[in-house]
């Protein structure tokens, strides 16, 4: 019979060997898929992982490698924050969207003006305020209310989604878009543009932002008394209490930061690589983010990795399917496998395999 | 004003019935403590499944079978993964929509914009001649009843039976009833497998009765939407009734209401059930979450 | 710096030879589609697709046809037309209106790749835009409905509020009121396009609120499925043909017919005569197609039907030629004046008769 023991520690050797340990299970079983689709595994597997990075153009994939992750980072690192301490933000998304309504509204009611000095930290103003907004609701709510604050938050992506489709065929809409949806786009608006800064690199302020965010997280984690409080509500809620944690300021505190970021991350999007208010502008970030949190297993440096591993898997992804002739369906089960095998092969790390006769328990 | 409000709250049953299924599975699945939120991805393997065996027999009562165990299986994949691997029930969640949604569409590509099989109305002899009642609540297919005695029978289990009680019992505090000696895991599975099985009926309601055919991402959110009403009825049956028939109603009211010609902006009003959600969750805050739902679990010996 | 310098000149077959690619064998032309939905979605991505089949087999071995499905319009359109671009298509059709301004982004980047925006308005040297004179369809679509209606009272679901969807409301309408005085008009928006199960749903509360004729703008068969189910309800095909809801309860169709097009303008590419252009066409160039007008159609209001479908085909008739009124009452056409492709481009208001408002 097999049992799990858990381990006193985590594993440090199997931390470092599970995610490299489940893309090659993914390789394998996605290869098996791609060949019962009478598509070539290799070279499905070489246009999904290898050539976005190493390819022919991946002078221009690597830029969109960045541009991809910054904000599944950027909301990856502000809920790691919550979810150390047990306080589960599952409506990043809705954060995001909210952020990308202000600091988009910000920006087109001043339309037009020159003043981007004025304009392009309002908006970044604008777009942490309505995420952290929109993540105050369900933490006050479970403060002051006990209610869960992973059911609030998730409702309140709804009511986010239908804001942004109905703003952006109704408040926001392009006056001079021919009555198309849509707002205008913030990319042909200088003062409001979140642009390249270096050419070709794809590195935009939202990507700073991240990896500022990334650098910042770590030195709170591993140095900061805040970062050993939240530890500490996590792992003991009691413990936590008695060591004057005050449990309300903590939850408060954690979905500011997480609501704040998506927030952040939703302006940057929308006023750069997106561009426009439109009713497709979600794009699931704020939930794959989750995912990347868990990826990551809550370490900046690790939500960082799994960060640019995911993006990689969408935009290698997205090469496959348009040069192989691959249906994006397959593609998407494709993702769902890694997701699933970097989350199950986990157990290794936290937990002893041991193969034992059944016995009297 | 001319909606016929008999033919408005007929056509609610119909239009809440997916979403009162997948939402009677996820609460039973919840009252074990565990949080499942790839009820989505769940429905539409259900849909697709559905589908496709009712196409090959021909038979929609053996493709609503294939739905059910379609939607449980892939719910076993949750189930293992999260009861045995202790993966994070949230992630683990997410991460099967994504892989349910796709999956769906990969399976039924051969199938889309293939002809309906009919599901025929069954009204209930007698009942359904009663004035306004016999139209509303008695003139539908089976599956419409089989969705509402699904809810009496869970309401039944779980405040009637002793098996109902340990389920309940897990899901506040699976530490003390696994001291207790219940089988936490294998009650947590089986709970999770009733939830996909539901959720697969309810994606097939909308692949076989209401739409009817197969075409990609058929169920466009129901799932997300059966997740809120169990909220709604904070883990209750006889409320879940009222949230999935409240759900249904504000969606077949708004295109109602459009026909009209009224002048409501209704794009505003499909947010109307998710904030009643919240207010009711506010509410009803001692009417609170299972103890343990989300937690992971692990008996250590 | 080559990484930018590629980028600027952006000729793929700069990029093959910086590389030290094979260069591309240069017989055949390489042709890209970008869809917003799958393949098979039974409506509008479906039928590009299916067009870009008979173009592909017009042309033969002569092309090289790629195409990327479901792709979202935003940033990952932008990449993944950049990705057909570096890849060496010679020219991208992009086939949803929000890849208008990536098209053009990335447009910018290669020169010497020709772009294809369906239903934008945004053109440069190497993109053109198209997009289909739907309107005359619904003139036919509304004389029918007109004639068949018991009830005078006509559904319509309605996708987006955008100006196509208006236009195709104001023409049925009008064109229902010429043969039936009486007859009203019942609106539902679902601000999809496609959504079975909503469409559905707005299907059977016309039906309920006693309609006995449905229009659709959007694209899936479910209104036909509950109209069939009604039993005495007649509906129409979108974008297909939808015959197998044929003769009831779908009596006719708009079709999208873009082979026309595509055979044209990758023809264009091989002969090197491509140049910008801002096509709108309609039944007369083949690009909307009428669909058999089924048997449960009286035969003099068929016949009638056809005989406006080859005027409008003709150029004889327009489907907008007053006098018309907008809803408020102010007059738009005067008597014999005919409506200008701006103001039909940008229609943003109902035409007198028309209830409701238009969502904004």
């Amino acid at each position: 019979m097999i049992r799990l023991e858990k381990r006193p520690q985590p594993s440090q050797l199997w931390t470092y060997l599970t995610p490299v340990l489940a893309v090659v299970v993914t390789m394998v079983l996605g290869g098996v898929l791609f060949a019962f689709m009478g598509k070539a595994p290799l070279e499905a597997i070489r246009t999904i992982f290898w050539d976005p990075i190493f390819g022919e153009f991946a002078f221009y994939y690597r830029p969109e490698l960045l541009k991809k992750a910054a904000p599944l980072i950027l909301i990856a690192i502000g809920l790691s924050f919550g979810f150390r301490a047990g306080i589960w933000n599952i409506g990043a998304e809705g954060q995001y969207i909210i952020g990308a309504i202000c600091g988009a509204g910000v920006a087109l009611a001043f339309y037009p003006t020159e003043a981007r000095w004025l304009i392009f930290p309002l908006m970044i103003v604008a777009g942490i305020l309505g995420g952290l907004i929109w993540a105050l609701i369900p933490a006050l709510l479970k403060v002051y209310f006990r209610t869960n604050e992973i059911l609030v938050s998730l409702m309140l992506v709804y009511v986010a989604e239908v804001l942004i489709k109905a703003f952006s065929v109704g408040l926001m809409r392009n006056p001079e878009g021919m009555g198309f949806p849509g707002s205008r786009n913030l990319r042909q608006y200088p003062a409001a543009a979140n642009l390249e800064l270096i050419a070709n690199t794809g590195i935009h302020w939202g990507v700073i932002t991240a990896v500022f965010a990334v650098i910042v997280a770590q030195v709170f984690f591993a140095r900061h008394q805040f970062g050993f409080n939240v530890r500490l509500a996590g792992q003991s809620p009691r413990a936590a209490t008695f060591a004057g944690v005050d449990p309300s300021r903590l939850v408060i505190i954690c979905m500011c930061i997480s609501g704040g970021l998506a927030g952040l991350a939703g302006l940057y999007e929308v006023a750069g690589p997106s561009g426009q208010i439109l009713g497709s502008f979600p794009a699931y970030y704020g939930f794959t983010a989750i995912i990347v949190a868990f990826l990551g297993r809550l370490n900046p440096i690790g939500i960082l990795l799994a960060g640019l591993l995911l993006a990689l898997t969408y935009i290698g992804g997205d090469a496959a399917s348009s040069s192989m002739n691959l249906p994006a369906a397959a593609i998407q089960v494709f993702q769902g496998m890694l997701l699933f095998s970097l989350l199950s092969l986990d157990v290794l790390t936290n937990y002893r395999i041991r193969l034992k006769k059944a016995q009297v328990a | 004003m001319d909606i016929n409000p008999i033919l408005l709250l007929a056509a609610i049953m119909v239009a809440s019935t997916p979403i009162l299924l997948a939402a009677i599975g996820e609460l039973v699945v919840e009252r074990a403590g565990v949080l499942n939120l790839g009820v989505e991805g769940m429905m539409i393997t259900g849909a697709v499944c559905g589908f496709i065996v009712a196409h090959s027999t021909g038979s929609a009562t053996v493709g609503f079978i294939g739905a059910a165990v379609g939607g449980a299986l892939v719910s076993t994949l949750f189930a293992v993964m999260v009861i045995f691997l202790m993966t994070n029930q949230v992630a683990t969640g997410l991460a099967l929509t994504l892989f349910g949604v796709g999956l769906a569409a990969l399976m039924g590509q051969s199938y889309v914009a293939e002809g309906q099989i009919i599901v025929p109305k069954a009204p209930i002899p007698g009942l359904s001649e009663i004035p306004v009642l016999g139209p509303i609540l008695f003139r539908h297919d089976l599956v419409v009843y089989l969705s509402v005695a699904l809810v009496v029978l869970v309401w039944l289990f779980l405040t009637r039976s002793r098996a109902g009680l340990i389920l309940r019992a897990i899901g506040e505090n699976a530490e003390a009833a696994h001291a207790l000696g219940h089988p936490v895991r294998l009650v947590r599975f089986l709970a999770v497998m009733f939830g996909g099985a539901c959720a697969g009926l309810g994606g097939a309601y909308v692949s076989l009765v209401r739409v009817p055919q197969w075409i990609d991402n058929i169920t466009a959110g129901a799932g997300w939407i059966a997740l809120a009403i169990v909220v709604f009825a904070s883990w209750r049956p006889g409320r879940l009734i009222i949230g999935a028939y409240l759900f249904g109603g504000v969606t077949a009211l708004q295109l109602n209401i459009q026909a009209t010609g009224l002048a409501i902006p209704v794009e505003y009003l499909s947010m109307s059930p998710y904030i009643a959600t919240i207010i009711v969750l506010v509410a009803l805050s001692a009417g609170r979450a299972p103890g343990s739902l989300g937690k992971p679990f692990h008996a250590s010996s | 710096m080559k990484r930018r310098t590629l980028l600027a000149t952006g000729a793929a077959a700069a990029a093959a030879a910086a590389f030290g690619l094979p260069a591309r064998a240069q017989d055949k032309t390489k042709v890209g589609f970008i869809y917003v939905g799958p393949i098979n979605d039974g409506g509008w991505t479906q039928h590009h697709h299916h067009s870009a089949m008979e173009m592909v087999e017009h042309f033969g071995d002569a092309v090289e046809f790629v195409y990327q499905e479901s792709v979202p319009e935003g940033p990952d359109a932008e990449r993944a037309i950049t990705q057909m671009a570096l890849g060496g298509a010679d020219i991208i059709f992009t086939t949803s209106f929000g890849y208008m301004d990536p098209t053009i982004n990335v447009a910018s980047k290669f020169p010497n790749v020709k772009f294809e925006h369906a239903t934008g308005y945004k053109t440069a040297d190497n993109v053109s835009v198209y997009s289909a004179r739907f309107y005359e369809g619904r003139a036919v679509q509304g004389t029918l409905a007109g004639h068949m209606t018991k009830t005078n009272t006509i559904g319509y679901i309605a996708s987006v509020p955008i100006p196509e969807v208006v236009r195709g409301i104001n023409s049925a309408y009008l064109h229902a009121k010429k043969v039936n005085p009486d007859v009203e008009f019942k609106i539902i928006w679902i601000f999809e396009w496609l959504n079975p199960a909503k469409e559905a749903d707005a299907a059977k509360a016309l039906i309920e609120q006693g309609c006995d004729v449905i229009l659709q703008h959007t694209d899936s068969t479910a209104p036909h499925a509950a109209a069939k189910e009604a039993g005495n309800v007649y509906t129409f095909g979108q974008a297909a043909d939808m015959a197998e809801y044929a003769p009831m309860p779908r009596i006719s169709s708009i079709i999208d017919e873009w082979a026309p097009y595509y055979i044209d303008r990758v023809q264009a590419v091989m002969d090197g005569t491509w140049t910008t252009t801002n096509t709108w066409d309609g039944i007369g160039a083949g690009m909307v197609g009428i669909g058999e007008i089924s048997d449960v159609v009286p035969a003099e209001v068929k016949a009638e039907a056809e005989a406006l479908r080859d005027a409008i085909a003709a150029g004889e008739y327009h489907p907008f030629t007053g006098p018309i009124n907008k809803q408020d009452g102010t007059p738009w056409l005067a008597e014999g004046e005919v409506a200008d492709d701006g103001t039909l481009a940008g229609m943003n208001f109902y035409i007198e008769g028309v209830s409701g408002d238009i969502p904004s």
